[in-house]
């Protein structure tokens, strides 16, 4: 990826940058915090971060309207607190407790939110993509403009399951817009070990899908490229691509000892392209936030994802006869 | 502050591990994001990192110090005073908040593995006198592979991982540097392609040996396995047989979710032409699985994430299998036969263990192959004992243990004093939290009161 822009002045007011350090920041401590209790064991199982990828959730999230949707992989933390799920609930669903999204039967891979309309949270690589397009085939029998962000991983984009749905979703024009966060590795393996293909944007032309690469560390091309694809899905037009070029500090989940790259590569990511020093440094240049407006900042978020870790330490566990509920509706 | 650095749990099932190396000494100064050491784990190397910005105090774990328990303090670490440190350097949350809490409110559910005694078998699988050496079912399974693919260069590796990262679950270790890459194949993350690529190669003349990082993946493949490798001998009249290994681990293994922790035993077994082998040693393990590499047809090889770090006695023998549908007696008794399979066994050998303190004397057997079942061992033992418990972690309907249940009513109705009883895993998908998930999995208490009940006490 290109080197450090010296920050140009972009198109964007300072509550709007403040907004996005604030939600990108919110998302990186919270999953620092995450990755802190799992060691303690007070999280389990699988968990997997997002750590460098907070620009593509809330630069998106600026392009949608309410009654838009989103679906996702397990590595779903960011795009929960991104779309204003409580970071409490999300917390402790990760301890799986009774105050998580799920009351603690899901944990981190499987949490949802019919209020802010996230549909998970899927732990099988590539099953959310065609149930993106079913949540936007949804809505365009209904009759509404909402359009679905069906995010799926550079690894997630070789399943045979994505080119049916790239198929369908062109044939019947639904309002979907897939967005493939290409960080580079799946699990261990790079993109270039997965495939000959160049981008992986350019496979919908296959189906007649239009789509195109974006940095995806930068939250204000995420923004600008987002709208661009809820307008033409929201015309009718959909669906579109959108490929995000970003990636990930951390293993694939918390037991991956990352051997398939080495520290050098991630350390040159995080010095060049870290999406929140980005902003942070528009903030500073620009004269819109001192250095002191900005650790008050750090300290609200850390406030913030304490009392979540509180929360999730304090929540019960779930009451046993949980057990035998949700199984049938 | 002073706070304390404790012992990171640093995959689902680990309980322990061994401070490989310190990466900082008593004095210096670190940086959240700092590697302070590294840790191995039955699976991997992993480098642990500094939540937190401070200076190490003591160091309380000597580099080297295997089987250091999860959250034992390994460090002490002062706080830099609440001086802020420059976002957005990860600077993490403040000191003391940290790695400074208590103990976890629950910890990992996965049983501590201790070494398994080799059983006192009805019938040995390797003549008296045979050497052994103690070796975990992961070590089994690696040198059943390679060991195949020593003697036969038809068979090869696929799957996920395989190759460069040295497998998920690192069963397939060094196979990549041993066979290179023309027989160690990482693929894209594509099982139904893959799986109907390697029945293809089957057909082709190839043995291939493929591996679903768990089998719950194994579900996108279905249709391969089912539709193509299962049915093609019948459908051609036997000239097209399909000699392929499917194998990784399968069930439950430690919190990761309903998606994620599936048991797959029943299913597999439903289908005729399908072998099913389930093991549980790590004898089994290798023997079975050479057994089924050599074997002409489509075999089914169920693992268990939480079996793969369990040592065993295997016999040092040049060439060692086991054949399909020969169940093994680990333990004899003459109240009930208590009849499991894979992870199973590690709770009806515990339930026998205590009904012995009981005066219940329990004869144990495990079926290690699910087809073909070895019937005749379980009717000979129900025979003379009268009763019979199943233990399986698969959902209770459909149930290897239903149709055992079946057969023996079948085939043993005089000889039953009591109705068979099936311990299973609960009705329901797989919970997270850990309080359910102990719930609704099958456990040794369980197994207690069914053979207490079946026996009538
Ligand atoms: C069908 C299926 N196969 C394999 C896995 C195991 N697995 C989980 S995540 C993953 C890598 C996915 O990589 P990518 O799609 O790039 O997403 P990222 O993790 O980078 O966000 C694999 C192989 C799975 N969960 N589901
Ligand atoms: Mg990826």
């Amino acid at each position: 990826m290109a080197a450090k822009k010296p920050p140009e002045t972009p198109n964007v007011s300072k509550d709007e940058l403040l907004h996005f350090y604030r939600e990108m920041l919110l998302i990186r401590r919270f999953e620092e915090k995450a990755g802190q209790l799992y060691g303690m064991g007070l999280i389990g199982g699988f968990c997997h971060l997002y750590i460098g990828q907070e620009a593509v959730v809330v630069g998106l999230e600026a392009a949608a309207k309410e009654g838009d949707k989103r679906i996702t992989s397990y590595r779903d933390h960011g795009h929960m607190l991104a779309c204003g799920m409580d970071p409490k609930g999300v917390m402790a669903e990760l301890t799986g407790r009774a105050g998580g999204y799920s009351r603690g039967k899901g944990g981190s891979m499987h949490m949802f939110s019919k209020e802010k309309h996230f549909y998970g949270g899927h732990g099988i690589v590539a099953a959310q993509v065609p149930l993106g397009a079913g949540l936007a085939f949804a809505d365009k029998y209904l009759g509404n403009d909402n359009v679905t962000f069906t995010y799926f991983g550079d690894g997630a984009a070789n399943q045979g399951q994505v080119y049916e749905t790239y198929n369908m979703a062109e044939l019947w024009n639904l309002p979907v817009v897939f967005v493939i966060e290409n960080n580079q590795y799946a699990m261990g393996t790079s993109m270039k070990r997965a495939t000959r293909s160049r981008t992986l944007w350019e496979r919908g032309a296959a189906y007649g899908i239009k789509g195109e690469a974006v940095d995806g560390m930068d939250v204000l091309a995420v923004k600008a490229a987002g709208e661009k694809a809820v307008a033409i899905c929201r015309a009718g037009e959909g669906p579109y691509i959108l490929e995000m070029m970003t990636y990930r500090y951390r293993g694939h989940s918390m037991s991956d000892p990352a051997k398939y790259r080495t520290r050098e590569e991630v350390q040159k990511m995080r010095d060049e392209k870290d999406a929140i020093e980005h902003v942070r440094e528009l903030l500073l240049q620009g004269g819109h936030a001192t250095d002191e407006d900005l650790k008050l900042i750090d300290r609200d978020i850390k406030a913030v994802v304490n009392e979540s870790a509180e929360f999730a330490k304090e929540s019960p566990e779930p009451d046993l006869s949980e057990l035998w509920t949700d199984v049938y509706a | 502050m002073a706070t304390q650095v404790l012992m990171p749990a640093l995959s689902p099932t680990m309980e322990e591990g061994t401070l490989a190396r310190w990466l900082v000494k008593e004095g210096d100064s670190v940086k959240s994001g700092q590697i302070l050491a590294e840790i191995e784990t039955d699976k991997a190397t992993m480098e642990f990192e500094a939540a937190d910005d401070g200076v190490i105090g003591r160091l309380l774990v000597a580099e080297g110090t295997a089987g250091v328990k999860v959250n034992t303090p390994i460090a002490e670490m002062a706080g830099e005073g609440g001086a802020a440190s420059a976002p957005p350097a990860p600077a993490g949350a403040a000191a003391g908040t940290t790695l400074a809490v208590s103990g976890p409110l629950s910890g990992p559910v996965a049983a501590v593995p201790a070494p398994v005694k080799a059983p006192q078998a009805a019938f040995p699988d390797w003549p008296a006198g045979t050497p052994t050496k103690t070796m975990t079912v992961r070590e089994a399974l690696r040198e059943a592979l390679a060991e195949e693919m020593r003697s036969n260069d038809r068979v090869f590796l696929m799957g996920e991982e395989v190759g460069e990262y040295q497998g998920a679950y690192k069963i397939s270790q060094g196979l990549l540097d041993e066979f290179g890459p023309k027989r160690v194949i990482d693929t894209p993350i594509t099982e139904h392609g893959f799986t109907g690529l390697a029945v293809g190669a089957a057909f082709g003349g190839l043995n291939p040996v493929l591996e679903f990082m768990t089998f719950n993946f194994s579900m996108q493949a279905i249709d391969q396995i089912i539709n193509s490798a299962a049915k093609t001998l019948y459908m051609s009249g036997g000239q097209m047989g399909c000699p392929i290994v499917f194998r990784g681990p399968n069930g439950a293994a430690a919190r990761v979710g309903a998606q994620h922790s599936q048991d797959y035993a029943a299913w597999y077994a439903q289908i005729p032409g399908l072998k099913v082998a389930m093991p549980y040693s790590a004898a089994d393990a290798k023997g079975l699985l050479k057994a089924a590499i050599r074997d002409p047809n489509p075999v089914i090889f169920l693992e268990n994430e939480i079996l793969y770090g369990r040592s065993f006695e295997v016999p040092v023998l040049a060439d060692f299998t086991i054949p399909f549908g020969k169940a093994r007696v680990w333990r004899e008794g003459t109240d009930v036969t208590i009849v499991s399979f894979g992870i199973g066994m590690t709770y009806a050998l515990e339930a026998a263990e205590q009904l012995a303190k009981d005066g219940l004397s329990a004869e144990v057997i495990d079926l290690r192959t699910l087809r073909p079942i070895d019937y005749d061992t379980v009717l000979a033992s129900v025979q003379k004992t009268n009763r019979c418990v199943t233990v399986e972690e698969g959902w209770p309907v459909g149930a290897i243990g239903n149709h055992l249940s079946a057969t023996i009513m079948t085939r043993a109705f005089d000889y039953l004093d009591a109705p068979v009883l099936n311990c299973t895993g609960k009705d329901v998908p797989m919970p997270y939290a850990a309080n359910l998930e102990k719930l609704a999995l099958v456990t040794t208490a369980e197994v207690v009161e069914a053979v207490k009940s079946v026996c009538y006490r």
